[in-house]
């Protein structure tokens, strides 16, 4: 109970602090009405997420299921996890649509100019984390970060971590393993993506670009920090749009994954996949990677997988470095990156990241 | 007659986009051309980051979502909003602008 209470006044008091900035043009009813409105929104968000196990036990005492039996302990489990998977989801990603209404990609971009290599990987990797990213926007993003003289080693490190480091990701591991996974693949996710984009600006290899991507590399398009100061209730706005889109595609995902989860939870027994995907098998970690790399899924996609794996006896190392290369780097992407990287630069991207990778899957499995 | 792009590579979201102004151009009766933008290096002249985005008379009015089709009738009717200078390139050109 003690750390769920600590997360929902984690929530609030981040809340609290956005709403304290200044409002913009907006009327004062219209700031006072979505304050309100949030206000309700976050008590009652509160309220539901710490008394989940109450409401799972009552419903299961209502239908009379008993939980000593598989079933009942499947279906116990299932009733939990699901609203609270999705609570954490909604709060995540409402935040982080908030966030987007300050950190738009030419902001970034402008933050990001004039900075070299070493201090720009690390900046890109973290604004990776909160920039408003889709992966059919990654070439003009690219080619974008390009013409405005940002070198290519520090675009790479935006490009590995905006996909990887994503609000569906962290609010699912939270939900599911807890805050010390979340942050700790937080961490190793932007470690990756400053490591790897450091490579890369080192082989220079700003020859493997296609030739008309080299030339408007030159050609220093203006770098407008677009900022259209919009009022607080848009914002706010803005992060239940965030949440109707985000929420609205993953639900099902989640639902159907966390019932997969159940079942395991209940059925298949204790440690069934230690013997091949165990701390003490090491070439499970590349093989892992390996598969995962060519894999093309979302965060909520390949979550339900992962709980099942872990809860069943796998390295918490090569199921991380698994997800990681899964949502990271996948065919599609390849094919779009295809547009403006000749093969050579696709081939070094791809197997620097899932070398950085691989060494994440180790130390995740030497340490823990 | 308004000229009016849709900029994007054809993902999902770029034919929502173009949908969508379709719908409003019909609905509404708004006199205007559209043109899909698919080819990366002619988006790239627009100076966008994300894609889908709207460009009506050259100017870049929305990107890196779908807007609402309030908001389309609004960017398709309304005057252009903002000042000269604004969005970068070509926009200069377009008569309605201050």
């Amino acid at each position: 109970m003690a750390t769920k209470t600590s997360v929902a006044e984690v929530v609030v008091s981040a809340m609290k602090t956005f709403l304290r900035q200044p409002t913009g043009m907006a009327s004062q009813a219209q700031n006072l009405q979505w304050i309100a409105g949030i206000f309700v929104a976050a008590v009652v968000w509160i309220l539901l997420y710490n008394n989940l196990e109450l409401f799972a036990t009552q419903l299961l005492q209502i239908a009379r299921i008993n939980r000593t039996n598989r079933l009942g302990e499947a279906l116990h489990f299932f009733i939990y996890e699901v609203p609270k998977v999705l609570l954490l989801l909604t709060g995540v990603v409402f935040l982080m649509g908030v966030i987007h209404t300050f950190i738009s990609p030419e902001r970034t971009r402008a933050l990001l100019s004039g900075h070299r290599t070493g201090v720009g990987n690390v900046m890109a990797a973290t604004l990776g984390i909160v920039t408003p990213f889709c992966s059919c926007s990654a070439v003009p993003l690219f080619i974008g970060f390009l013409q405005a003289g940002i070198p290519l080693g520090v675009t790479f490190s935006f490009l590995i971590s905006a996909p990887m480091i994503n609000e569906v990701a962290l609010a699912l591991l939270f939900g599911m393993f807890g805050w010390k996974v979340a942050l700790l693949y937080t961490g190793m996710g932007l470690a990756v993506a400053i490591i790897a984009g450091m490579v890369i600006g080192k082989l220079r290899m700003e020859g493997s670009l296609e030739e008309w991507v080299q030339k408007l590399q030159k050609s220093k398009m203006p770098v407008e920090d677009d900022d259209d100061a919009i009022s607080w209730p848009m914002r706010l706005h803005e992060g239940v749009m965030h949440v109707r889109e985000i929420v609205g595609k993953v639900w099902l995902y989640i639902v159907f994954g966390v019932g997969l989860g159940a079942g395991i939870h209940g059925y298949v027994p204790e440690n069934f996949m230690a013997s091949l995907m165990g701390k003490s098998v090491w070439w499970s970690v590349p093989v892992a990677v390996l598969i995962g790399v060519p894999m093309y899924s979302n965060a909520a996609g390949i979550l339900p997988v992962v709980q099942a794996l872990l809860g069943k006896g796998a390295a918490l190392g090569t199921v991380m470095a698994f997800m990681m290369s899964v949502i990271a780097l996948s065919a599609p992407e390849m094919i779009i990156l295809r547009k403006v990287l000749k093969p050579r630069l696709i081939a070094v991207f791809a197997s620097v990241v899932a070398a950085g990778i691989m060494l994440v899957g180790f130390v995740f499995n030497l340490l823990l | 007659m308004k000229k009016v792009k849709i900029l994007g590579s054809g993902c999902p979201s770029c034919n929502q986009l173009a949908d969508a102004v379709n719908a409003v151009i019909a609905a509404e009766g708004i006199a205007a051309s559209v043109e899909k933008v698919e080819d990366i290096q002619q988006i790239m002249t627009y100076n966008v980051l994300s894609t889908p985005a709207l460009v009506v008379d050259e100017k870049v009015l929305c990107k890196g979502r779908v807007p609402s089709y309030a908001e389309i009738k609004e960017l398709l009717t309304a005057k252009p909003h903002g000042c000269c200078g604004n969005h970068g390139n070509k926009d200069q050109r377009s008569g309605s602008c201050c």
